[in-house]
C-alpha cells in the first residue's frame, strides 16, 4: 500500500496524456476493466486492508487468487455492515461482472447476503463467519476457521515467556468467539504453568485505536509481561505492548514486522490455501460446501514462525502440542475445569474437541482468566 | 436580503429585487462545488490519476444506468434526516454536530418497541415504532438544546459528546438488557417480524420509504421554517438573539423545540435504517451519517429545501467511492479528500455573499 506522493514530471505527463478520450472510453464500457471469459472475483473488507489483522488476513488470501490464472480480483475495503455493502456487492456484480464474490465481515451475512443472494441465482456468496443454515439461499456460504487453537499455542508460548505469571488479552466484545480464544489462551499458558492467570479488558468495539492503546498500557501497569488480542486491527495492541516491555503473541495476522524482538508467535488466518481451492472448484463448476470448517490441519489457520525471544524448552512443547493438535481430536477445554465465577465447565474426563458446536455459544470464562463477560 | 431592503421601493425592477438573491444563493454553492472539484482535480493529477476517468466513473456509478441511481437514492434517506438534525438548529445559530447519537438511539427506540410489538397488525406497529424513534432522538438532541438555553453549555460541544454517550448506551444496551440471546457474534435486539418492516418503494429501482419521508420531511422543514411565523421568529433568533428578546419572541421555546425537531428527524434516520435495512439494532447503526449530515447541512447553507438535491449529489460520490477503489487503484478515501476539499471551498465563498456586483440591484439600474 505504500505509495509515492510525490509529483514527477513523469507522473504528471501520464495525467495529463490520460485526459485523452481513452481512458474514459474504457471506464464507461461494462466490464472495460478486464478481459472477457476471465472469472472476476470480489472481495469486500469491512477496514483497511494493511490493518495488520483481520483485512489483511482476508486480503492476503486475495493476493492468492489474484496470482491465478483466468482469475481478475477486485477488491473493495472500508465498507460497513449497511446498505453500502448491499450497493457494493451489487456494483461489483453489475460494473465488473463479478461472479464470485468474498464478503469478508461476519456482519455482511445478515440481512446483507441473505437479501442478495436470491436476487443473483447465478452469483456464488461466499462468507467468512460461519454463518450459513439449511434454510438459506444455496448458492450462498459461509466459512470459518478453529482460531481457538492457534490461541492455545500462543499460550504454550506465553507460558514460557512470563516471568510475572500475568498475561493479558485486549479483546473487543465478550462473544463467544472472543471467549474461546481467550480461555484458549490461558489454557495453553496453564499447561506450562498452572498458576498463570490471564487479565483480560474489553475494549467493547472491533476496532477503536485509542482503546486499545489504554487497555495495552494497562494491562502492562498490572504487571503482564506477555500480551495478546482479539480486535480487528492488532497493530496498536502489538506496538504499544512492545513498546512497554511486555511480549506479544499475534492474532489474525503476522505483526512481527512491527516488533520483531517480543513477538513470540501468532494465530494467523491462512485463507490463501482455503481461498484458491474455493476458486479452483468454482471454475471447474465443481460444488462447494455451503457450511465449510477447518483449523490447523485442514490448513484453515497457520502459526508465524516462532520468534528470536522463545527458548528451545518452549520450542520443544510448542511443536509438539502443534503435531498433537495435526493429528486432530485436541481439546483444549477439558475437564476437570471450572469457569472464574466457580461453576463447573467440564467434568473429570468431559472433553470439548475443536468442532464441538457447544463451543460456538461459549459464554464463560475459564478459572484463571481476571475479567468478567458482562 | 439586504439589497432587497435598500431598493428604492418605487424600483422599476421588483422581478429582480426578488430573484437577484435567490440567483446568488444558487450561483455562488455551484461555483464553489466547481472550484472545489477542480481544486480535487489537481490533487488527483498529482497522484499520476487522470480526473477525467475520476469524474466519469462518478457519473457511471452513480448516475448513469438505473442501477446507478438506485446505488445513489438507496444512500439518501438518512443523509436528508440526518442533514436536517443540522440545519435546522443553525437556523437558530446553533452548531449541533451529535446527530450519530440521535440515530443510533431513535433506531434502539424503533427495534425494541418494534421486538415488543410483534403479532400486531404494521398499521398500529409501524406508527408507534416511529413516533418512539422521533420522541427519543427528538429528547436527546432537544436536551442540547435545553443545556443551551438554561444552562449556557455550548451545544456544538455538548451534542458531540452526547453522541458517544449514546453509542455507549446504544451498544449497552443491545448487549445487555436488549440482547436477543440467539444473536450470539454479533448482539443484537431481536429481529423485527416481517409485518414490521418497512419496504421498497414502488418505482422499478430498489429505493426504500424512508427516501420519500425524508424528502417530505425536507419539504415540511422548509414551509415551517420560510413559510411560517414560526419559523420567521426562529429566523430572527438565530440572526440576532437580543433583537428577538427585545422584540418578546419566545426564544427558549424556539431553541427547544427546533433542536428537538432536528433530533427527530435523525431519529427517524434511526428508524429507517432499522426498518428498512437492518431488521434489528445493533453497533452497524452507527456507520457515520450523522457526521456526513454535517456536510449536507453547511452545502445546503441550512435551506431544507437545498438539503435534498446536495444529499443525492453527496450519495453519489459515495456510491462511486466503490468503483473508483477498484477501477483507479485509489484508497477509498480518496472520495473524502474530494468532499473534504469542496467543504472548505464552499465554507470559503461564504464571504463573497453580497460582495459580488454583479448580484447587486444597482449594478443592473446603472445600465438601465
Amino acid at each position: 500500500m505504500k505509495r509515492n506522493h510525490t509529483l514527477t514530471r513523469r507522473h504528471f505527463l501520464n495525467s495529463v496524456a490520460a485526459f485523452g478520450g481513452a481512458a474514459v472510453a474504457s471506464s464507461l464500457l461494462p466490464g472495460g476493466a478486464h478481459a472477457a471469459g476471465d472469472l472476476t472475483v470480489g472481495f469486500i473488507y469491512v477496514g483497511p486492508k494493511d490493518d495488520f489483522g483481520y483485512n489483511q488476513a482476508h486480503a492476503e488470501g486475495a493476493a492468492a487468487v489474484k496470482a491465478m490464472s483466468g482469475v481478475t480480483v477486485i477488491e473493495e475495503e472500508n465498507v460497513p455492515e449497511t446498505n453500502d455493502v448491499q450497493n457494493t456487492m451489487q456494483s461489483m456484480i453489475n460494473f465488473d461482472g463479478a461472479a464470485l464474490l468474498f464478503p469478508t465481515s461476519f456482519g455482511y451475512y445478515n440481512p446483507h447476503i441473505l437479501e442478495l443472494a436470491p436476487k443473483f441465482p447465478d452469483v456464488r456468496f461466499e462468507h467468512c463467519g460461519g454463518l450459513w443454515g439449511t434454510d438459506d439461499p444455496k448458492n450462498a456460504g459461509s466459512y470459518f476457521g478453529y482460531i481457538g487453537m492457534g490461541q492455545y499455542l500462543n499460550g504454550i508460548a506465553a507460558g514460557h515467556a512470563t516471568k510475572s505469571k500475568k498475561i493479558g488479552f485486549v479483546a473487543a466484545k465478550p462473544i463467544p468467539q472472543v471467549l474461546n480464544n481467550i480461555n484458549s489462551f490461558l489454557l495453553g499458558a496453564r499447561a506450562v504453568d498452572p498458576s498463570i492467570t490471564c487479565q483480560v479488558i474489553f475494549t467493547g468495539e472491533w476496532s477503536l485505536a485509542v482503546k486499545e492503546a489504554e487497555a495495552t498500557n494497562a494491562l502492562a501497569d498490572q504487571g503482564c509481561d506477555v500480551i495478546t488480542c482479539h480486535v480487528d486491527g492488532p497493530k496498536v495492541v502489538a506496538e504499544t505492548a512492545a513498546a512497554r516491555g511486555a511480549y506479544i503473541c499475534g492474532y489474525h495476522a503476522d505483526q512481527s514486522p512491527l516488533a520483531p524482538e517480543m513477538y513470540l508467535t501468532g494465530a494467523e488466518w491462512n485463507w490463501a490455501g482455503v481461498y484458491t481451492d474455493m476458486v479452483t472448484k468454482f471454475m471447474a463448476g465443481e460444488p462447494i460446501d455451503n457450511f465449510v470448517r477447518g483449523g490447523l490441519a485442514d490448513g484453515f489457520i497457520k502459526m508465524s514462525p516462532l520468534g528470536p525471544a522463545v527458548s528451545d524448552t518452549a520450542r520443544n512443547q510448542f511443536e509438539a502440542t502443534k503435531a498433537e493438535i495435526m493429528k486432530g481430536g485436541f481439546a483444549a477445554i477439558k475437564g476437570p475445569l471450572k469457569d472464574n465465577k466457580g461453576n463447573v465447565i467440564a467434568s473429570e474426563g468431559e472433553a470439548f474437541v475443536e468442532s464441538d458446536v457447544s463451543l460456538e455459544s461459549m459464554g464463560y470464562l475459564v478459572e484463571g482468566v481476571i475479567g468478567s463477560t458482562s | 436580503m439586504s439589497d432587497a431592503a435598500t431598493a428604492p421601493l418605487s424600483s422599476p425592477k421588483p422581478a429582480m429585487a426578488k430573484w437577484l438573491p435567490r440567483l446568488e444563493a444558487v450561483a455562488i454553492p455551484l461555483a464553489a462545488l466547481i472550484c472545489g472539484l477542480a481544486v480535487f482535480s489537481l490533487f488527483l493529477l498529482t497522484q499520476g490519476k487522470s480526473p477525467i476517468e475520476f469524474y466519469a466513473l462518478i457519473y457511471k456509478a452513480g448516475f448513469s444506468t438505473a442501477f446507478s441511481w438506485q446505488n445513489t437514492l438507496s444512500r439518501v434517506a438518512p443523509l436528508l434526516f440526518a442533514g436536517l438534525c443540522v440545519a435546522l438548529p443553525a437556523r437558530l445559530g446553533l452548531v449541533v454536530i451529535g446527530g450519530e447519537g440521535a440515530i443510533a438511539l431513535g433506531g434502539l427506540a424503533a427495534a425494541v418497541l418494534g421486538a415488543g410489538l410483534t403479532g400486531t397488525s404494521p398499521v398500529v406497529g409501524l406508527p408507534v415504532m416511529f413516533a418512539g424513534a422521533a420522541l427519543v432522538g427528538g429528547a436527546w438532541i432537544g436536551s442540547v438544546g435545553w443545556l443551551r438555553i438554561r444552562r449556557g453549555v455550548n451545544e456544538t460541544i455538548a451534542s458531540l459528546l452526547m453522541a458517544y454517550i449514546a453509542i455507549a448506551l446504544m451498544n449497552h444496551l443491545v448487549e445487555g438488557p436488549f440482547r436477543d440471546p440467539a444473536s450470539l457474534n454479533k448482539p443484537s435486539t431481536a429481529p423485527l417480524a416481517d409485518a414490521l418492516r418497512v419496504g421498497d418503494m414502488p418505482v422499478g429501482v430498489e429505493v426504500h420509504w424512508g427516501f420519500a419521508f425524508g424528502v417530505l420531511a425536507c419539504v415540511i422543514s422548509w414551509l415551517l421554517m420560510d413559510r411560517t411565523t414560526l419559523g420567521f421568529a426562529a429566523r430572527i433568533a438565530g440572526d440576532n438573539i437580543r433583537a428577538a428578546q427585545v422584540q418578546g419572541l419566545p426564544v427558549g421555546k424556539l431553541v427547544i423545540g427546533f433542536t428537538a425537531l432536528g433530533g427527530a428527524f435523525a431519529g427517524l434516520a434511526g428508524f429507517f435504517e432499522v426498518t428498512a435495512i437492518h431488521g434489528s439494532a445493533n453497533a452497524s447503526l452507527v456507520a457515520g451519517y450523522g457526521y456526513t449530515g454535517i456536510l449536507v447541512a453547511f452545502l445546503a447553507r441550512h435551506n431544507p429545501l437545498a438539503i435534498i438535491p446536495v444529499a443525492v449529489l453527496l450519495a453519489g460520490f459515495e456510491a462511486s467511492s466503490g468503483l473508483i477503489q477498484r477501477r483507479m487503484d485509489l484508497p477509498d478515501a480518496t472520495i473524502l479528500v474530494m468532499e473534504g476539499i469542496v467543504f472548505v471551498v464552499i465554507l470559503l465563498s461564504e464571504t463573497l455573499y453580497g460582495r459580488l456586483p454583479i448580484f447587486a440591484l444597482r449594478f443592473w439600474e446603472a445600465r438601465t
